[in-house]
This record gives structure tokens, sequence and C-alpha cells, in this order.
């Protein structure tokens, strides 16, 4: 036995110093990292692209990878939310809002050779409109539907009337698009991602590769689905999804013809689901930046020499009233009284990154439409209670949805937010019940379906319209806001029809002024997403649209 | 053997069968569905009534049941939702990789599980076996995604001896022929690609072999110190046979039995624990997949999925039921 002690302590440091020299070797992986000394930029991204398609994709990861590649019409300028010209030099409407016309840069070349013209875009209208079978699915069609409406021959009684009537190419550089109505999604609409021009060579052998299925199995078209035939105009092009490693690779477009020409050889997106393996990425130098940076890691990364640009606020949090679902919020003092009960400052000086702010409507002060008259309602606890006595309300009860598990650009740390909230309508007497559930899909189809009193949610907005905002809620009556109010519905109908943007804008802050009366909902805060660098690359321009121009990186 | 063999694999028909009908409701009853997941916060009450017709997720259970069922028979698992591609390539194209990672995390449990025990056992109160038990304790108590960041945050950020996620280094070159990243270095001599791999298996293999790990450590200390104690092991000493030979053939091919056992439980719940670690470390396998399709109500997947796991589940345990009769000769296999 006493032999054995020496041989049994040698077998352990011996497995110990096995692993050790495993370990000790993989120490030189630094000098091997390929994209540590070339021009190779990794952005760590929350989750993987739906489709390399723009126009088949919804979600803010497809198009984060997409925006590099493929290019629109109208673009917003960098740090700003303002229109200016993509693709298009020039555009202008007709007095009725219903004939949009493009004059085209000149010399734009596909990443496959082919020339922009104004035909091009045309055929790329046209595809959409014409789409049929699967791509009339929503999963596929999401903002077409949303922005064009349906299709020359739509194929289910749920799909939206389309607005889209035709488009003409007048001469090789200009193309008009006609819809049937006016609407606040234009011409902002023609700055979606979804609505990127293709390549025409492109578009021929998509159609050879079409979506298919029906019921649950909706295949997306296998050229969505892997580099190599997506053709845009952008500074990158697309050249390979690897699934199995969660990696988009982008290579430099030599031939770009704008002027901001990429910066970097290769840019790659690799998808990091958790929050906290992003950070620890990015401080191994595994990856140069990620997005969705938690407000708590921001002084530390920055501390650690990591840059946290700070972008401008494009998005509201707000606290939803379902109205319907307990007749004491069908009370207008009730809900003022929630308003006055919440102490929506300590909020933003205590969940937020720096640059956030408290919101007093429904959209973001960097919106056209933004109003300064509209009704405040003050932190302001003893008139909270109050109000609640003369509605005789005192013993209100409110059942408190919010999400866990989950960060959102409006929303970092919801139930942190939650939990000051609760602690506010609580000193003023209120009793919550919380109700907590999993973001998706639980979350999402309890509080659209009406089934909170009280919940947290929010909205980044798309492009410089108030509508995108407005109109989302309350174009009329739905089961999560649970009330009619025709006066607001009218005003944003009007307002949605409307083809003057100076004159919409006008309107959009009557409508505001209409809505804080009403309060149907207390707006908390717009927070800016942070976002974070390595600090040897020279970071794009921050944008509050979280449209950042990757071309504009490159390594210090 | 034969008989067995078959036996076990017709026993699977009604097994799964009731199994997928079980699952079948349950998935289905679950709040919420894809259609939310797919629309996210751009989702309207008309949006959904939309999606969930052009799903077929509006027709009753039995139908929609019925329909799945019949893919099944051909072999088809139906589409993910989310994807919009198909489950079984979904499946192969990740397998690889937990593949890899679940023997690793095997590898890591078996290598150091079993000695670790054994000496535990023949050194029962020493700081070894202190050691052992007490570590053993922790790998089953510590939740792996927090394990997940103490490994990145020592080993990735602060000594930079390892790479802190993904399964190889972005734009390392490597060729893909049979989707074991491992392997496919060594088949096309890319040994930079394997030994690049290799470094990515470490963290999250360690991190999924914490708790078969510890438990058979236990398993080995506490078979190994039942046949210490045992007639035959003092009558061999007795008799002055080697003690090498009486430790090999005496005592701890007796005891390998449960262990044996236990390590074909515990490579069945590797899967299920890739779940959590690859989804840490962004290593791109089928848990990492499923836990998003979980969230997504990404029914086909989910079911695919699960089938899948109880059929390896039984196979795991028919080749631990064959194995058992190379260990012991005593048990014989019919």
């Amino acid at each position: 036995m006493r032999i054995a002690r020496p041989r049994a302590a040698k077998a352990i440091v011996a497995a110990l110093a096995i692993g050790m020299v495993a370990t000790a070797c993989a120490s030189d992986r630094d000098e091997s990292d390929s994209s540590g000394d070339s021009e190779v930029f990794v952005f760590g991204a929350a989750g993987d692209p739906a489709a390399l398609d723009p126009s088949l994709a919804s979600d803010g990861e497809s198009f984060r990878v997409t925006r590099a590649a493929f290019e629109t019409l109208l673009e917003h300028e960098p740090g700003g939310t303002e229109l200016v010209p993509g693709l298009a030099r020039e555009w202008s409407s007709n007095e009725e809002g219903t004939e949009w016309t493009f004059q085209l840069q000149e010399g734009v070349t596909f990443h496959d050779g082919a020339e922009l013209t104004g035909e091009v875009v045309c055929q790329n209208f046209d595809r959409w409109y014409n789409w049929s079978g699967t791509y009339q699915n929503t999963t596929l069609s999401y903002y077409w539907q949303g922005v064009f409406g349906g299709f020359a021959e739509n194929e289910s009684e749920n799909v939206p009337e389309p607005n889209y009537v035709g488009c003409e190419a007048p001469d090789e550089l200009t193309a008009t698009i006609t819809v049937e109505r006016p609407s606040a999604n234009y011409p902002g609409g023609f700055s979606l991602q979804a609505f990127a021009i293709h390549s025409p060579d492109a578009i021929e052998a998509y159609a050879e590769d079409d979506a298919s299925g029906s019921g649950e199995n909706i295949t997306f078209p296998a050229y969505s689905q892997e580099g190599g035939t997506v053709a845009g105009t952008g500074p990158f092009r697309i050249t390979e999804w690897n699934k199995g490693n969660g990696e988009v690779t982008l290579e430099r477009f030599d031939e770009y013809w704008g002027e901001t020409k990429a910066g970097v050889d290769t840019l790659v997106f690799r998808t990091i689901p958790e929050e906290s393996a992003r950070r620890q990425e990015l401080q191994a130098g595994d990856i140069h930046g990620y997005d969705l940076v938690a407000p708590a890691d921001v002084r530390t990364l920055e501390d650690e020499g990591f840059q946290v640009p700070v972008r401008g606020v494009f998005n509201i949090l707000y606290l939803g009233i379902t109205q319907e679902r307990q007749p004491a919020l069908e009370d207008l003092q009730v809900r003022q009284a929630i308003a006055h009960a919440l102490d929506r400052q300590n909020i933003v000086d205590t969940q937020l990154p720096e640059g956030g702010v408290q919101a007093t409507q429904f959209i973001p002060d960097t919106v056209a439409g933004y109003s300064e008259d509209v009704q405040t309602y003050e932190y302001d606890p003893e008139l909270a209670q109050s109000l609640l006595a003369e509605a005789g309300a005192e013993d209100l009860t409110l059942e408190f949805c919010y999400p866990t598990e989950v960060t959102r650009p409006y929303m970092p740390a919801p139930v942190d937010i939650y939990e000051l909230l609760r602690a506010d309508l609580e000193a003023v007497g209120v009793t919550v019940e919380p109700k907590p559930l999993t973001w998706n899909p639980d979350y999402q189809e309890t509080t659209r379906s009406g089934g909170c009193d009280v919940y947290l949610l929010g909205w980044t907005g798309d492009f410089n319209d108030a509508y995108n905002f407005l109109g989302t809620w309350f174009d009329g009556y739905s089961q999560e806001w649970g009330f009619e109010n025709e006066e607001i519905f009218d005003l944003l109908a009007e307002v949605s029809a409307e083809p003057d943007v100076a004159t919409r804008e006008a309107m959009y802050e009557e409508a505001n002024v209409a809505i804080m009366d009403f309060l149907p909902g207390v707006p908390i805060s717009s927070s800016p997403p942070s976002i974070a660098f390595s600090a040897d690359v020279n970071p794009p321009t921050t944008s509050p649209l979280t449209q950042e121009n990757f071309a504009e990186v490159s390594f210090k | 053997m034969l008989r067995l063999v078959v036996r076990r694999l017709l026993q699977l028909i009604p097994t799964l069968f009731g199994l997928s009908v079980l699952l079948f409701l349950w998935i289905h009853r679950l709040p919420g569905g894809p259609a939310w997941a797919l629309l996210g916060e751009r989702g309207d009450e008309a949006s959904r009534r939309q999606i969930e017709e052009q799903l077929g997720l509006d027709e009753p259970l039995l139908v929609q049941y019925g329909r799945w069922l019949g893919r099944l028979v051909r072999l088809d698992l139906g589409n993910s939702v989310k994807t919009g591609q198909p489950v079984w390539e979904e499946f192969t194209l990740r397998f690889p990789a937990t593949v890899e990672l679940g023997l690793t995390a095997l590898l890591f449990a078996v290598v150091i599980g079993i000695p670790l025990g054994y000496f535990a056992a023949r050194r029962r109160g020493t700081w070894l076996d202190v050691a052992a038990v007490s570590g053993s304790l922790l790998g089953i108590c510590v939740p792996v995604f927090f394990l997940a960041m103490i490994l990145r945050s020592i080993f990735a950020v602060n000594l930079g001896w390892l790479p802190s996620g993904g399964r190889l280094t972005t734009g390392i070159n490597a060729t893909d022929v049979t989707g074991f990243a491992v392997l496919d270095g060594l088949l096309t001599g890319e040994f930079d690609a394997s030994w690049d791999a290799i470094q990515h298996l470490i963290l999250p293999g360690l991190a999924l072999a914490s708790i078969p790990l510890a438990v058979v450590v236990r398993i080995t200390r506490a078979s190994v110190l039942e046949v210490l104690s045992e007639d035959y092991v003092r009558t061999a000493e007795s008799k002055g046979l080697r003690k090498s030979v009486v430790r090999g053939r005496h005592v701890l091919r007796n005891a390998l039995l449960p262990v044996v056992t236990t390590v074909g439980l515990v490579t069945g719940s590797l899967l299920s624990g890739a779940v959590l670690t690859e989804s840490a470390f962004s290593f791109g396998g089928i848990g990492s997949f499923i836990r998003q399709a979980i969230s997504d109500r990404d029914y086909p997947v989910l079911m695919g999925f699960i089938l899948f796991i109880a059929l390896l589940y039984v196979l795991i345990n028919l080749v631990v039921d064959l194995t058992y009769g190379l260990i012991d000769p005593r048990v014989r296999v019919n």
C-alpha cells in the first residue's frame, strides 16, 4: 500500500501534466490566429440570419449581414435618421403621393458585373409583386405586405389588398413606381433593406431555385441559404454561409461604386447567442466587436480599453395598459395615476446606458412629428394617490407582465426595470401581481392578445416617419391596448393618407397631443443600444437605427 | 445475440409511436406558438392568423398529427418552421459537432473518472478520496452555464491559452469532408485545423463532462469499495497473487460492470447536456439549435430531436447490454 500511494499520485500528476501541456501548446494560438494579423474583421452577432436574400427576411440579424452587400434606393444619413440618396441620387413624388420617381446613380455595378438601370429596379419590384405560392406566406414577405400590401394575384383572403400598381423605366437611369394610395410608408419604406436592389442575373438564378412547400413544410430557397448566388451593389459581397460554425463571410467588392470602400478585406459575422459569451470572446480577442452590450458591462469594457460608442436613440419603451381587461383601467384618472406614480427618470438613471432619455410620448425626440406640447405626467406619488382616491380605485390590483431571459435594444434589463416600476406602484397603494413570462413566444402572445393588465414592451423604428411608431399601435382597435378612440384612429388614418411630408409632421404633432391626453399607456424611455469594439479597430459611425455601415471599419 | 438486437429494435416501434403521440400533444399544448416566434415584436393578430393558416396550425390536432406521421413513415421529419430547411438536413449538418463534443466529454469522464474513482476507493479516507468526493459533488452542483463562464474567463480571457467559443478559429483553412472537424483535418492533411478543432473542444468538453465525470467517479469509487470487501479478493490476495493481477482481474474488472452501465446512461445524457453547453460556447451543434427551436416553438424540429434522442438512448443501451458479455463472461446475452 505504501508503494502504491506515490504511484497514484504520479498518475494524477501525469494526467494533469498532459492537460497542462495540451493547454500550454495552445498558448501559441494567438500568434497563429488568422483573424488577428490579417484584414479579417469578426463581429459577434446574437443570432443566425434567416436568409441572405433581404427581401425574404424581417429580422435585424439578417439585415445586419445583408446591409453590407445590398443597397436600397434611399439610405439614412450616417449616424442619423434622415433619408439621403442611396442607389437613387434624387427622388420625388407627384402631388398625390402615388408616383415615386427615382433618378439612379451612374456607373453602379452589381457583384456579378451587371449594371444598375431603371429596368433593373422595376424588375426587382415586379418580382416581389408577382410572388405567388409560398412567397405569399408572411414568413417570407413580411415587409412587402406591410409596405406595399398584397400581390398581383392574392391566394388567400388573409393577404392584404395590393397597393403597388407598377413600375416603369422611362429612361436608362430612371424608375417610376406607382402605388394605388398614398401612405406614410413612402418614401421611408424605400430605405428598408427588404427592398434592396438585386442584380438582374441573380434574380434569374433565384427563379430556378424557388421556395417551395406548404403547411409546416415551407422551404426557404436554397440560394438564400448559401453564399455565391445573391448579388447586390454593396461594398462587400457575400461569399459563404457556414451554418455549422455559425459564420457568414463577406469579401471586399473592389468595383464598389460608392465613396466608402470596404476598409477590411474580409468581414465575418459570427453567431454567439449568449451575451456574456460575446463579451468574453471580445475580451479574449476572438472577435472585434459585438452588439447589445449589457449596460452593466459598459463601464468594465471601457476600463479595459474597449470602445463602446454611444448610439442615438430611435426606440421607445412603454408600459402598456390593456383597458378592457379591467374596468378601472378605462378610467382616465386611474391611467393618469399610474403615470404619475412611476419614477421614469430613475429608470433612465439606473438602468439605461449613457444617452438614454425619459420619454414624453410614443415616439423618440429624433423622429419628425415629435411634439413639445403634449401633456406630461411628472413623478408625483401624492398626486397619484389622490387621483386613485378620486377614481375610487384605492384598492387597485394590477397583473403586471414582464419578460424574462431577454435583452431588447429599448429594454436592456427587463426584470430590473419591472422591479423598479412595481415598487413605484406599490408605493401609491396599488397591489401588483407579477406575471413573468419567457419572451419568445409566451410573452409576445400574452401581451398582444390582451392577457395582462399592464406590461412592458417597446419598438425600434424602421425609418424616420412617426407612423412607423404610432400607426403600429394606434391605427385601430387591438386586443393589446383594448380601447376604442375614434378621434385617434381617424387622425392616424388621415395622416397616413397625407402625401405631403411637412403636412404629415404637423398632423403627427396633433396626434401625439391627442394620444398623450388619452394616455393609452405610459411611455417610459428611449435607450441607445450599446455596441462594443476592440481597441485596435476604427469603428463605424454608430446609427440610431442600428444600421452601421461596416465598410467604414478598418484596423488601426 | 442477433435475436436480442432484432427484439429490441422491434420494441422501438410501439415505444416511439407512444412517445410521438405524447410529445405531439404536449408540444402543441405549450403556450405560444411558432407564429409569434416568427413575428417577434412586429407581430399583430392578423399576421398571426395568416401564418397559422399558412402553416396549417389552425387545423385540428389530429389532422396535424396525421400529416406529421404520414411524413415520418416516409422518413421525412418535415421542415424547420424557423429556417425553412429540412429537419434531417439541419440535424446532419450539426450532428458531427455534437458527436465530437460528446466524445470529448466522454473521454474526460472515462479517462479521468475511472482512475480517480478507483484510486479514491483504494485510498479511502485520504486527501485524494476527500478531493475526489467533494470535487465530484461540485461537478454535479455547478450549473453548466456558470462553469462555462468561469472556464472561459480563466483559460480564454485571462490566460489566453484556449479559444473562448466556436468550433474553429475564424478564417482557418479547413476543408469540410465528413463534418467532423478533427477528423477532416487529419484526412486532408490540414493538421493545423485538427489541432485548432481540438483546442476548441477542450473547454466545452470539460464543461459538458462535469456531471458525467462526477457520476463516474462516485460510481467507480462505490463499486470498487464493494468489490474490495468481497471474499474472492481476500482469497486471491491470500493465495499470494501479484497485486497488479488482483487489482486488474479481480477488482477492477468486477467493479466495471455498474460503471459501464453508468457510462451508457451518461452518454445518452450528454446529448441533452449539449443543449446548454453548446449554447454557452457558441458551439454550432444540435444542442444550440434545439435550444433556439424551443424558444421558437419549432414543432417539427422538437419532435424530430426528441424522437432522435429516444432512438439513440435505446441503441446506446443495447450496446451497453452487449458490452456486459465482453466484460463479465458470467453474463450471457440472449
